[in-house]
């Protein structure tokens, strides 16, 4: 077998170093080494979005990726984006909207709504739908995630104002 | 106004209990578990559908480094001697022996610390195989010579099976007959006589959660921790597997990433418990998204239907021949047969009905239950026949079908009366909700747009038992011990909801316990919209017998009745301290009457009816068959809707997923072999597959015995909604299409067809 080889990165916010296999993928490695749930494997194919990850600043498909290219990046996870106890307004929203059933495809939607708003703060429906169609819900809960994006859209909004 | 859409925490649309922990990410799943020393399973499967094994080579795999041991059928008969399981029948293997009967069957498994290592060596081993002929389609497997099982094996689960014990030289795996009135009479009588087959695709439950179990066996007990949604009936058949009693197997089930009926009765908990026996570690089976589809699927059918009608447009006779593929090994099949089989001449009052349902044996992917428990598929022959008929009468669709609807107290086809099922208002508010009304823009060149309706209607497992317990603690803060397991429904909500209403407590502050069969009550399983009107009622009486202790120990205080003083004081009082524990009880069996065994006929065959209404808009191009779905309705009666913003999500996902299984999914074989078992072959329903008009909605009425007025609400959508959207297809062009999917290419061919310049190839 291959050998290990040591990376280093931010992981939501602090610093970390893991040895990792060559083979070993972002999610494997998140879930193993570090014991985050957030992003998870499900297609395996990088085509339903449960694993996404954000990778400075773009979101990133954690179970197609392998985790050595994250050597000196920063990596954040649905684990590090609420303050603390606080929730991010993604977050709120998609608690508001009642946007998932199972949840074991949320932590995925709501990193891509995140990303969604960081580039278009104000989406319209066509880009919201579009922009979201790599991620998978098997229980549909499509309507009321549209419903959350447009929550977190005034929550986004309403914080932009507070602090300007 | 209604008093109880005034109370307090009924008719609520309270968050779901555990919304924190999954915008989190922090819920628990069994995917993520992992317990010390456990060793990861890899499944080698069979690359061909059916032959009898020559050898099975597992040298390599064995001498790759971190490889623990690779195990065959061989290796668990040392463990479990008669290594067969399954609800309806024992005929599954839980490794392939002696012979594979479908491509993908499990034929040996790699264990090792590192999945990595397990799947690498998996691929190193080598099968030889004798091939033998296969049988794939069921209409071929009524009659073939082939055959898939030498001897049917049904399970002593259930008493009506009996009499299929040892039937060889056959494929029919079950028969299930209804007869009423004399069909043969009705149909020489009948001005009319329409006879029609339709038939649906394969498809798979697909849930994010791929299937996953850990067995921890020790000698003599077992844990299992798994994502099933019946941790009782997996207690019972792992026990049965073992010769242990019940109290020797805990099975643990916390949330479940998607279920659809897929993580039923038994699936890889068989098989983690033998591999745990045989490794003396705990085991861990995690499959991937392109091994679901070699778990279970939802059966393919034939049904040919066939109406005699008068030429005012009563129906007056109806033979259904319902022909289900099975797949390899029978799972749940035979419910689906019989339960489907009881409501295929669809909610229409028919004098004369005769009903054959057949479960078949194929060398397919095994098939089971799925959101509706087959209804979808019947009703999708009978709502297009239903337009059909009308269509050739010359009727109004609509009147047509309110001509024959089953009202209010008529005896369905089994001679169970339809009570509390509000099938005519479920139509009536969808017809409402399309503005069927109004004028209809029909499109003009090749663009054409067509509307169509559907009514749809299904029985519920029957007789079926719910146990649970309220547990209420000594500063008076309550647990409720349930066996229902909440896969995203919102179970946990709803039951909170239920025992707060009784015991006027805050439901958001009540903490579930989620299945733990050491510790949760029996319940038979959270399958086919049971568990609101079964568990939700035993919740309730649990509540209630809780209630009446407090008011009992208020007395025992000598407290005046009606005491309001906290239920924290009350035992303070009774132990001297905070301590102690008022533990109330609920147990629920609906009445029923076990259907005649030749007739079918029951005056009690079903609890509760499920009900649901679809309409659908489309806009078709007849130059390639490209098709939009520019408006969809969906109406249930779900009862009295508890937590009605959960409610509406049911029925709106059940709507969406059966608008895949009508539009793009189908697992696609060839020569046995499936082509397409993956998620970038097989497309499930993404955001910009929903209709831009969806609207969801319950009809206002009451299921007088369901806990304050409720009854199920996860597969109503399912049920009239790939009809509605046919019917739609066919208002548009004018042809009727029989099979599922309903494609651009399916349309593509029925139009050239028309035109007499038919394309070659299937």
């Amino acid at each position: 077998m291959t050998t290990p080889r040591t990376i280093r990165f931010k992981l939501n916010g602090r610093s970390v170093s893991a040895d990792i296999m060559p083979h070993e993928t972002i999610v494997d490695m998140l879930t193993q080494r570090f014991d985050l749930k957030g992003a998870r494997e499900s297609c395996g194919q990088g085509l339903c979005g449960c694993c996404t990850v954000n990778i400075d600043g773009m979101a990133v498909s954690g179970c197609l990726s392998l985790a050595w290219f994250l050597d000196g990046k920063d990596v954040q996870t649905i684990e590090g984006v609420a303050n603390g106890a606080t929730l991010d307004p993604v977050q709120q929203a998609f608690i508001e909207a009642g946007a998932f059933q199972c949840g074991f495809c949320t932590p995925g939607f709501i990193m891509m709504v995140r990303q969604l708003l960081d580039l278009h703060p104000d989406p319209t429906e066509d880009q919201m739908r579009h922009f979201l169609t790599g991620n998978l819900c098997r229980c549909s809960a499509y309507p009321e995630i549209i419903d959350a994006v447009k929550i977190a859209v005034a929550k986004r909004a309403e914080l932009a104002h507070l602090v300007a | 106004m209604d008093a109880v859409t005034a109370s307090p925490n009924i008719g609520r649309s309270i968050p779901r209990l555990e919304a924190n922990d999954k915008v989190t990410g922090r819920i628990e799943y069994i995917h993520h578990l992992r317990l010390p020393g456990m060793l990861y399973g890899k499944i080698f499967r069979s690359n061909v559908p059916h032959a009898r094994i020559k050898s099975v080579d597992v040298s390599a795999a064995e001498a790759v480094e971190g490889v623990f041991q690779v195990v065959t059928i061989d290796d668990i008969r040392k463990v479990i001697p008669h290594p067969y399981y399954g609800p309806a029948f024992h005929d599954q293997p839980i490794l392939a022996d002696g012979k594979v009967r479908f491509a993908g069957e499990p034929v040996a498994v790699v264990l090792a610390t590192d999945k990595r290592i397990a799947e690498q060596a998996a691929a190193l081993i080598v099968a030889e195989y004798e091939d033998l002929p296969g049988v794939f389609d069921e209409v071929d497997a009524m009659t073939s010579q082939t055959l898939v099982h030498d001897e049917l094996k049904p399970a002593a689960t259930f008493p009506d099976l009996q009499h299929l014990k040892g039937r060889k030289g056959t494929n029919i795996a079950l028969d299930y007959h209804l007869v009423r009135g004399d069909v043969e009479e009705g149909f020489a009588k009948a001005d009319h006589v329409f006879e029609h087959v339709f038939r649906t695709q394969q498809v798979m439950h697909t849930p994010m959660e791929p299937f996953v179990s850990v067995a921890d066996a020790q000698d003599g007990s077992v844990t299992l921790h798994t994502a099933s949604q019946g941790p009782s009936f997996v207690r019972i058949e792992i026990a049965r597997l073992l010769g242990l009693p019940e109290n020797r197997v805990r099975v643990r089930v916390p949330h479940l990433g998607g279920g659809f009926g897929g993580k039923l009765y038994i699936k890889l908990e068989a098989l983690v418990t033998a591999l745990s026996m045989v490794a003396r570690r705990p085991v861990k089976i995690a499959l991937t998204m392109e091994e679901q589809f070699f778990m279970v699927t939802r059966h393919p059918c034939t049904f040919t239907i066939k109406s005699g009608v008068n030429k005012d447009g009563r129906i007056i006779a109806r033979h259904c021949e319902v022909v289900w593929n099975g797949g390899a090994y029978a799972d749940i099949g035979p419910r689906v047969t019989q339960k489907a089989g009881f409501t295929s001449a669809g909610p229409y009052d028919i004098e004369n009905v005769l009903i054959d349902s057949y479960a078949v044996y194929t060398n397919r992917p095994p098939c089971g239950a799925l959101r509706g428990f087959g209804a979808p598929q019947t009703a999708w022959a009978y709502e297009c026949h239903t337009d059909m008929i009308a269509e050739a009468l010359g009727l109004d669709k609509i009147e047509f079908r309110r001509m024959n609807i089953l009202r209010e107290g008529r005896p369905q086809a089994s001679g169970t009366p339809m009570v509390d099922a509000a099938v005519e208002q479920a139509m009536d508010h969808t017809l409402d909700l399309m503005n069927w009304k109004l004028p209809f823009d029909r499109g003009s060149g090749k663009i054409r747009r067509g509307r169509g309706v559907a009514i749809g209607f299904k029985g519920i497992t029957a007789p079926t038992t719910s146990v649970a317990i309220v547990n209420l603690y000594g500063d008076g803060s309550c647990a409720l011990y349930i066996g229902t397991v909440d896969m995203g429904q919102g179970s946990d909500t709803v039951m909170a909801q239920i025992a707060a209403e009784v015991l006027n407590i805050d439901p958001a502050a009540i903490k579930i316990i989620h299945p733990d069969t050491d510790v949760t009550p029996y319940d038979m399983g959270t399958l086919g919209s049971r568990s609101t009107y079964h568990m939700g009622t035993a919740v309730r009486l649990a509540a209630e017998d809780a209630k009446a202790k407090i008011a009992a120990l208020a007395a025992e205080l000598g407290l005046p009745e009606g005491t309001n003083a906290p239920l924290a004081e009350l035992l303070r009082r009774k132990y001297g301290m905070q301590a102690g524990n008022i533990i109330g009880t609920g147990s629920f069996i609906p009445d029923y009457q076990k259907p005649d065994t030749k007739t079918g006929q029951t005056i009690k065959g079903t609890p509760f009816w499920g009900v649901g209404a679809s309409g659908a808009e489309v806009e078709v191009d007849t130059e390639t068959g490209h098709f939009t779905i520019t408006k969809l309705v969906n109406v249930a009666d779900v009862g009295t809707a508890i937590n009605p913003k959960m409610v509406l999500q049911q029925l709106s996902g059940a709507a969406i997923m059966q608008l895949g299984f009508t539009t793009t999914e189908n697992m696609v074989f060839r020569d046995g072999q499936l082509t397409n078992g993956s998620l970038a072959d097989y497309k499930i329903p993404n955001l910009l597959d929903m209709p831009r008009e969806f609207i969801n909605d319950y009809t206002q009425s009451r299921q007088k015995d369901g806990p304050f007025g409720a009854k199920g609400a996860g597969e109503s959508t399912t049920i009239a909604l790939s009809p509605a959207i046919g019917n739609a297809i066919a208002d548009a062009i004018g042809l009727f299409l029989p099979d599922l999917p309903i494609t651009p290419e399916s349309i593509f061919r029925a139009l050239q067809d028309a035109n007499g310049t038919p394309l070659a190839g299937e």
